[in-house]
C-alpha cells in the first residue's frame, strides 16, 4: 500500500517535471527521459511485474496527454519495464555499472521504435540526422539525469523494502 | 505471516493482458472517435493543477529576476521613450486618420475578414511534450473557457497550431512546426496555393517547409507573406504564417518547393491567443 502511494507520487512528479521544468532546461532544444529511468530502475530493482505496471502507468500517462494513438506509449514503457525484470536476478544493491547500462539501452531502444514507428514508416528517410540530432542527445541527457535520479530511487526503494521487513517481521 | 496469502497473476498473463489492452485501446483510437472522455477529466484535475503550479513558481522566480537586472536599463530607457512619446502621439493622430479612411475603403469593398474580428482566448502554457520527437504543448484552458478541437492558436500576429485534443482545463495544441502538421496555405501576393509542413529537421533551425506550389508565371519571390489558404477545412483563411525564405522548383518542374521562416518564434512562447470561431 506504502509503495504503491510512494511510486505514484515518484511518477507523477518525474513526469509533471518531465513536461515542465526539463522542457525549459534543454539544452540544444532536447531534454532528458526521466520516466524510462523510474521504469527501467523499478523493473531491474524488484522484477518484471513491478516493472510492467510502473510502465504501463509511466506510458499511459504521456499517451493521455500528448499521444496521437492511445496505447503506444503505455505499450513501450510496460515492454520495456518487463524486459528490465529479466535483470533483476542479477542485480546487487551496490552495483552501479549494470543500472548504468541497462537504462542507456533501454533508452536507445525507445528512441529507436519511436524513431521506426513514428518517423521512418511515414517516409522520413533521414536517419543520420535524427541519430545525431536527436537519439544521441537524448541519450546522454538521460545518462547524466540518471546518475542523479537513479540514486534518489534507489534510496527510496531502500526505505520501502526495510519499511516492508519491519511490518512483515510483526506478524511473526 | 500474513494473515492470509495474497492472490497474484503471474507476470506474464499481466503482460498479456496489459498488452491486449494496449493495442485494443490503439484500435479503438484508430476506428472510434476516441472513448477518453472520463479519462481526461480525471487526469485533468490531477496533473494540470500540478503543472501550473510549477509553472507558477518558475514565472515568479524568472520574474524576480528580471525586475532587478531591468531596473537600471527601465530608468534609462524612460527618459528615451518619454521622447518617444512625443513623436509617436504626432504621429498616432496621423495614423488614426489613414486608419478611418482605411476603414471606409475596406467598407467599400466589403472585405471586412480581418482575424482582429475574431473572437480570441488568452491562454499560458503550461506543459510540453515529454519527448524531443514532436512539438506539442499543454494550455490552461479548456472547454471550461469554450475551446474545442480544431480551433486555430496564434501568438505575435500568426500561426502558431491547433488544438488537437481538449479537457475542462487543457488543450493540447499542435505547432505548425510539428512533424506530423500539413497545412493548406498561399502566397498572399498571387494566391497561388501550396501546403506547408513542419518537419523535424528544419525544427531546430526555426524554418518550415512547403511544397506543392504552383507558380507558373515565377511571380512568388523570396520574402513573400505566407498565410492560411481559403480552403483550408481547419484553419482559418489568410492568417499569417510567415515569410518565404528559399524557393525551388521542384524535379516535375510543375511545381515549386522551398522554406518559410515563421513569424512567431516557438522556442520562446508562453502566452497564446486562441481563436474561438471555428471554420
Amino acid at each position: 500500500m506504502k509503495r504503491t502511494l510512494v511510486v505514484t507520487v515518484l511518477i507523477i512528479i518525474c513526469y509533471v517535471l518531465q513536461c515542465t521544468l526539463f522542457q525549459s532546461l534543454a539544452l540544444a532544444s532536447i531534454s532528458p527521459n526521466l520516466l524510462i529511468v523510474v521504469t527501467s530502475s523499478f523493473g531491474f530493482m524488484r522484477g518484471k511485474k513491478e516493472g510492467l505496471i510502473i510502465g504501463f502507468f509511466c506510458g499511459f500517462l504521456i499517451d493521455i496527454f500528448y499521444g496521437d494513438i492511445l496505447g503506444f506509449y503505455a505499450l513501450m514503457y510496460m515492454l520495456i519495464g518487463y524486459g528490465n525484470g529479466f535483470f533483476h536476478k542479477i542485480f546487487f544493491d551496490e552495483d552501479v555499472k549494470l543500472p548504468m547500462i541497462l537504462i542507456t539501452l533501454s533508452e536507445i531502444i525507445f528512441s529507436f521504435v519511436i524513431y521506426f514507428f513514428l518517423f521512418l514508416l511515414r517516409n522520413r528517410l533521414e536517419f543520420p540526422y535524427y541519430l545525431v540530432h536527436v537519439i544521441i542527445p537524448e541519450v546522454v541527457y538521460t545518462v547524466v539525469v540518471t546518475v542523479i535520479l537513479y540514486r534518489i530511487i534507489l534510496w527510496i526503494n531502500r526505505k520501502l523494502e526495510a519499511a516492508e521487513k519491519r511490518s512483515a517481521n510483526k506478524f511473526v | 505471516m500474513r494473515k492470509r496469502k495474497k492472490f497474484s497473476i503471474p507476470s506474464k498473463y499481466l503482460l498479456l493482458f496489459l498488452t491486449l489492452l494496449c493495442i485494443g485501446l490503439m484500435l479503438l483510437t484508430f476506428t472510434t472517435d476516441m472513448a477518453t472522455g472520463p479519462l481526461r477529466t480525471v487526469s485533468n484535475y490531477v496533473f494540470v493543477p500540478i503543472q501550473k503550479g510549477i509553472n507558477q513558481i518558475g514565472w515568479w522566480i524568472s520574474d524576480k529576476k528580471e525586475n532587478l537586472a531591468d531596473l537600471k536599463e527601465v530608468r534609462a530607457k524612460n527618459q528615451e521613450l518619454q521622447q518617444q512619446v512625443d513623436e509617436l502621439t504626432a504621429e498616432n493622430t496621423i495614423l488614426q486618420q489613414d486608419k478611418f479612411e482605411l476603414e471606409r475603403l475596406r467598407e467599400l469593398v466589403k472585405l471586412d475578414s480581418e482575424y482582429s474580428d475574431y473572437q480570441k482566448v488568452g491562454a499560458r502554457i503550461i506543459g510540453k511534450d515529454p519527448g524531443n520527437w514532436f512539438d506539442k504543448f499543454l494550455i490552461d484552458k479548456g472547454t471550461n473557457d469554450g475551446l474545442a478541437v480544431d480551433m486555430n492558436v496564434i501568438a505575435g500576429g500568426g500561426l502558431v497550431g491547433i488544438i488537437t485534443e481538449v479537457g475542462p482545463d487543457y488543450a493540447t495544441v499542435r505547432s505548425i512546426i510539428d512533424d506530423t502538421t500539413n497545412v493548406s496555405a498561399m502566397i498572399e501576393t498571387t494566391s497561388d496555393r501550396c501546403i506547408v509542413q513542419g518537419n523535424l529537421q528544419l525544427m531546430n533551425d526555426g524554418i518550415i517547409q512547403f511544397s506543392e506550389l504552383s507558380d507558373k508565371e515565377n511571380k512568388v519571390n523570396v520574402g513573400d507573406k505566407v498565410v492560411t489558404s481559403i480552403i483550408s477545412s481547419k484553419y482559418l483563411p489568410r492568417i499569417l504564417i510567415g515569410y518565404v525564405k528559399e524557393i525551388n522548383p521542384d524535379a516535375n518542374n510543375l511545381t515549386k518547393s522551398g522554406t518559410i521562416t515563421p513569424v512567431v518564434d516557438f522556442e520562446h512562447l508562453e502566452e497564446v491567443l486562441v481563436i474561438t470561431d471555428l471554420k
